[in-house]
């Protein structure tokens, strides 16, 4: 379903050129619960959004579902991202001035959804994360493990198949940042597929695949602890 | 996401900084209620100018004769004869004496205007007489002492009943044989403070030379030109020069007014557009700042689904929005400041619908303009690039 070939993605600042994505070649299915780890500046989050189709890579093609991201246009992109990404930012990026029920609908509002189902999967996508009680709420008036829950409803909302998570812990203690594991293991068992980016080393292990990055290059993509140990989880 | 959203989504964005929103708006406030203004107020001007003419009557040529021609003079007859010579085409004509002179009653001066006129005065002018009669051939004919007042003086100095009393033109008494109706509001000064006598009989009561003034009216208001024709051939085969005299039709003068009137509309509205435009860039810069601040949210959007079309139709309704309701403010404070101004001006105001109307078009455009620039700016963004900004 994923599936990168040979991608580099090249900054040239001046005569230096930082090679963020070095030859990356990376295929992932269906279904799969994928962490992406390595150390700051590895290129982790360059490879996400080239997945997320927020950014184009240099060289290489990039396939989702079959398609090369290539030869889309900007708004079809657009309609990818609406209809088959979740996003789950590092940042939250919630959008301040509006309430969490409008920042959870906005993916509905841009594929177009009548007012009333907008509405009822918004609530449910809170309910999920269990926040249907402060929906007026704005995200200033949330925790920071609040507000990522938030996010996550806004991703789950439109129910895409893949959730991009781009260290979604990262600005949560460990024990929220459990729970937010918990949700992202709880969508992968639903069937939807995951990739979630972090460099944290336990965390990395509760997936089931786990693919490392340094300088730019994939230098290592084995099956999780977890897997090895139990099969199952 | 359809316009009743982006509209929504305007509201909120304009509401959260209210003085920032009022005072981009400001310049279109401005720029709106100023239109308005002196559309209405040079209308006001036009309308109470011709109100002025309209009581003189629209089929009326006047005549000033300059001085005596060389050799050759125009008499009073003459004049008054070719309305009988071309009874189809001028219906009647008077000769206009401005007499100098003070008026008396009892022992009060008055400041009244006083004119001699012929008999046809009545056919000539929209005045009508109210009480009593008005001059008559023989009174004329036979430089009689009478006059006939305005509605001023009757009610001031008679308690309305003037007919029969007597007042006093440089020491010479006149009696009143009518008064007029009233024309403006029976006040000192107006046009209901006039005494009209025979034009005879100014030349017993003050130095005077010979008549310089006529006013003709023609059976029809169509039939000005015709009628000016006539006077002017016949005065130029008298004085065979037309540095001597002017004759001047009403529907000229209207004309006139009405190119002038529409000239300096034309200038005025010109200036008031131009800060129009101003706060159109207004509205520009301040969308570029918005847009400058809002690049992470627009980022957010754009990874959540929002299309080119989505961006670009917030921002543009967006100030759309902020000029129409700036527009709407205008446009209530144009009337308002059109009224008030109207009422120190003694005018009477009626805010033109069209120009309300052009004044808002002409905002929610520059909005939509203006609004375009910045709002391409937004939605060419490149989404991870916006994304990264902070
Ligand atoms: N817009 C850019 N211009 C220039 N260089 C960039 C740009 N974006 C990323 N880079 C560089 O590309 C490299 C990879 O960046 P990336 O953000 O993918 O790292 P990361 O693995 O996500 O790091 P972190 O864990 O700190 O988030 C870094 O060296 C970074 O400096
Ligand atoms: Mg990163």
């Amino acid at each position: 379903m994923i599936d990168l070939k040979d991608i580099y993605k090249i900054y040239v600042d001046g005569d230096s050129e930082i090679r963020a994505l070095d030859g990356v070649s990376l295929h992932i299915d269906k279904g799969e619960f994928v962490a992406i780890v390595g150390q700051s500046g590895s290129g982790k989050s360059t490879c996400m959004n080239i997945i997320g189709c927020l950014d184009v890579p240099t060289s290489g093609t990039y396939k989702l579902n079959g398609i090369d991201a290539s030869t889309l246009t900007e708004d079809e992109q657009a309609q990818i991202r609406n209809q088959t990404l979740g996003f789950i930012f590092q940042q939250y990026n919630l959008i301040p001035k509006l309430n969490l029920l409008e920042n959870v609908e906005l993916p509905l509002i841009y594929r177009g959804y009548p007012q009333k189902k907008r509405h009822e999967l918004a609530i449910k996508s809170l309910e999920r994360v269990g926040l249907v009680d402060r929906i007026k709420k704005f995200p200033s008036q949330l925790s920071g493990g609040q507000q990522q829950r938030v996010s996550i409803a806004r991703a789950l909302a439109g129910n895409p198949s893949v959730i991009l998570a781009d260290e979604p812990t990262g600005a949560l203690d460990s024990k929220t940042g459990l729970e937010v594991l918990k949700f992202l293991k709880q969508l992968n068992k639903e069937g939807n597929t995951i990739v979630l980016i972090t460099h944290d080393n336990g965390i990395a292990e509760q997936a089931k695949r786990i693919v490392r990055i340094q300088d730019g290059k994939i230098i290592e993509d084995r099956p999780s602890q977890s897997v090895q140990q139990g099969g199952l989880q | 996401m359809n316009f009743k959203q982006s509209f929504n989504l305007a509201i909120k964005s304009l509401a959260a900084s209210k003085m920032r929103a009022f005072l981009t708006m400001l310049g279109i406030i401005i720029g709106v209620a100023a239109v308005i203004i002196l559309v209405s107020l040079v209308d006001g001007f036009k309308n109470s100018m011709l109100e002025q003419f309209n009581s003189i009557g629209a089929n009326t040529i006047s005549v000033s004769i300059r001085s005596r021609g060389g050799t050759r003079t125009v008499n009073v007859d003459e004049m008054l004869a070719l309305c009988d010579e071309h009874p189809d085409i001028l219906l009647a004509a008077t000769p206009n004496v401005t007499a100098t002179g003070t008026a008396k009653i009892g022992t009060e001066d008055l400041s009244s205007s006083i004119t001699g006129v012929g008999e046809s005065y009545l056919d000539v002018t929209t005045s009508e007489i109210q009480q009593g009669r008005f001059l008559t051939y023989n009174d004329i004919n036979t430089r009689q002492k009478v006059c006939i007042v305005g509605s001023y003086i009757s009610k001031e100095f008679f308690n309305g009943n003037a007919v029969d009393q007597t007042l006093k033109i440089n020491g010479n008494t006149f009696k009143i044989v009518g008064v007029f109706e009233e024309v403006a509001d029976s006040t000192e000064g107006s046009s209901d403070d006039k005494i009209i006598i025979p034009y005879t009989t100014v030349r017993s009561i003050t130095q005077f030379s010979f008549v310089s003034s006529y006013t003709f009216a023609t059976v029809d208001e169509s039939l000005s030109p015709q009628g000016k024709t006539i006077i002017e051939n016949f005065l130029l085969s008298i004085f065979a020069s037309d540095s001597y005299y002017t004759v001047m039709s009403m529907a000229e003068m209207l004309d006139m007014v009405d190119t002038l009137t529409s000239q300096i509309t034309l200038i005025l509205v010109g200036i008031a557009g131009i800060s129009l435009l101003v706060g159109g860039i207004g509205i520009m810069n301040i969308m570029l700042v918005s847009v400058t601040e809002r690049t992470r949210e627009i980022g957010i959007r754009k990874s959540l689904g929002a299309r080119r079309f989505d961006i670009m139709s917030q921002f543009v309704v967006e100030a759309a929005t902020t000029s129409a309701v700036g527009g709407v403010v205008g446009i209530v404070l144009g009337i308002v400041v059109s009224y008030v101004a109207g009422t120190l001006l003694n005018l009477i105001i009626k805010p033109s619908y069209l120009a309300i109307l052009i004044a808002f078009t002409f905002s929610a455009a520059i909005g939509i303009m203006f609004g375009y620039f910045p709002a391409n700016k937004a939605a060419k963004l490149n989404p991870i690039d916006a994304l990264r900004h902070d």
